[in-house]
């Protein structure tokens, strides 16, 4: 039995004009534990809601999610999530955030404290425990948004394109730091972006998928290690890209004819 | 320092307009009858402090004002709240609140006397009545405007669904919120006075009218300046107490 089962899921409902709108569809796939699978595709491609759908935010309409052998039916600690623009609890600080889900859980005052301040660390925030989101750049709010996550130990990482409201250079910096956490770690992530570098870099595999509906349109095993170089990513970007082109340009034309 | 400076700044027109106010009466400007000058309102403010029980008016206004108030906001918040997260409550209050809103609170006065009486609670009511609308409204679309995100987020950190109300959307919506409240502290305020006025045996309202009717002008204006200078205190310490409540929010 794999970890994270995702069987034959299909998410529609109908939009604010009342048409149907199928959203996913015929979704298969599993998840061994400890692996880091992204989902690449264009805009409107479905991997958002079907990264929703794994955290419970939103239910199935057809189909079956299950985690460990247990179908999802709502959100909880075990599958940890982390947003583009990071979420965090503005009126919170950094380690406010941080022990956020350690109080829900009832950890005591002490051992939270601890907690929360290892997970700040390790994410490189020392010294910063006092203060507020707003007073912090993208790049560290979503660190806070991470150590956040990590304090709850769920057993699954769910992140929903993280980097994406980053600059070029941290979300660089952001993507080695992730991966080496992961290698720390070893936990299951489930990463949405629609950068396909970014994708083969950090996974072991990518799940490309197509638009309206969403399905999947391949599963590519990246194969590549920690020590693979920057040719060798660059290499498999290319060949995913070559994939996604015709998906994306699909989806741009339909976005055209639908305006 | 810089502080003080940048304070003292800020009331130098205040000052300005006093002195030209004391200037115009000394030069027999201003008609000393229907218009008294700053030292004789002054003067009247002290003979109000000693023969007319000032202090006691006051502190009755500040109680009826305060009460009021303070019931707005709790309820208004509460009920804003809700109607944001509860499609029922939505349903129920919404059409009442749009409704009710181009309506001058200060025409219900009169009823609010028919069935409270004369007292405290009339006053009070007519207050939290008028203080009320910009609260549920200030509330209510600051908090269906919160970021799902941070709900979710909540969700998946263990907040149970029913305490997302309070732990996530109210702290979310507290920027707006206190914007509405201080709205609300002034027209409780201008509920308070005119409540006073129509009918009462004590409060600010009430000497003001008296004394106006008695002649008694710079009195009444002594009256006026002790109800400005409680409006403007308040205002400037719910303006302090919101700075604090959201200290998170500054860049």
């Amino acid at each position: 039995m794999a970890f994270l089962e995702i069987q034959d899921v299909r998410k529609s409902y109908v939009t604010g004009q009342g048409e149907p709108f199928i959203a996913v569809d015929g979704i298969d796939l599993t998840i061994e534990q400890g692996e880091f699978i992204s989902l690449v595709g264009p805009s409107g491609c479905g991997k958002s809601t079907l990264l929703h759908m794994i955290g419970g935010f939103v239910p199935c309409t057809e189909g079956a999610i299950r985690v460990d052998g247990v179908a999802v039916q709502q959100p909880g600690p075990d599958r940890g999530i982390v947003f583009q623009h990071f979420a965090l609890f503005p009126w919170k600080t950094v380690r406010g955030n941080v022990e956020y889900g350690l109080v829900e859980r009832g950890m005591p005052r002490a051992e939270r404290r601890q907690t929360a301040q290892r997970f700040i660390d390790m994410v490189g925030l020392s010294g910063f425990e006092d203060s507020f989101p707003s007073r912090l750049s993208g790049g560290m709010q979503q660190r806070v948004a991470i150590a956040r996550m990590l304090a709850c130990e769920p057993s699954i990482l769910l992140m929903d394109e993280p980097f994406g409201a980053l600059d070029a250079q941290t979300r660089k910096i952001m993507q080695e730091e992730l991966r080496a956490l992961w290698h720390q770690f070893g936990k299951t992530v489930v990463f949405v972006t629609h950068d396909v570098r970014e994708a083969v870099f950090l996974s072991q595999r990518v799940v490309v998928m197509s638009t309206r509906p969403g399905r999947i349109k391949a599963i590519v095993e990246t194969g590549l290690g920690p020590g693979a170089s920057r040719a060798l990513i660059d290499e498999k970007a290319d060949k995913l890209w070559d994939m996604l082109r015709d998906e994306v340009v699909r989806a741009m034309a339909a976005e055209r004819s639908k305006a | 320092m810089v502080r003080l400076a940048s304070r003292l700044h800020f009331y130098i027109p205040v000052l300005l307009a006093f002195t030209l106010w004391e200037a115009a009466s000394q030069a027999g400007l201003i008609d000393e009858s229907v218009f008294p000058s700053l030292s004789s309102v002054l003067v009247g403010f002290v003979r109000l402090l000693t023969n007319n029980n000032l202090l006691m008016h006051a502190g009755i206004s500040i109680f009826r004002q305060m009460s009021g108030f303070l019931l707005a906001a709790g309820i208004g918040i509460a009920a804003g709240i809700l109607m944001a997260t509860s499609g029922w409550a939505r349903f129920a209050i919404e059409p009442i609140i749009r409704l009710t809103y181009p309506l001058p609170k200060s025409a219900l006065i009169p009823l609010f006397i028919l069935w409270l009486g004369i007292g405290d609670a009339s006053k009070i009511g007519a207050i939290f009545l008028g203080a009320l609308l910009p609260v549920v409204l200030s509330t209510y679309n600051s908090a269906r405007g919160v970021n799902v995100a941070l709900v979710w987020s909540a969700w998946s950190l263990g907040t149970p669904r029913w305490q997302v109300p309070w732990k996530v959307v109210l702290p979310a919506a507290m920027p707006e919120i206190v914007s509405g409240l201080r709205i609300s502290l002034a027209l409780s305020f201008t509920l308070l006075v005119s409540a006073e006025f129509l009918i009462s045996q004590e409060g600010l309202g009430y000497l003001i009218s008296q004394l106006g009717e008695n002649g008694d002008y710079p009195g009444m204006f002594a009256a006026v300046l002790a109800v400005t200078v409680i409006g403007v205190a308040a205002d400037r310490s719910f303006l302090a107490l919101g700075n604090r409540v959201l200290r998170w929010t500054e860049q």
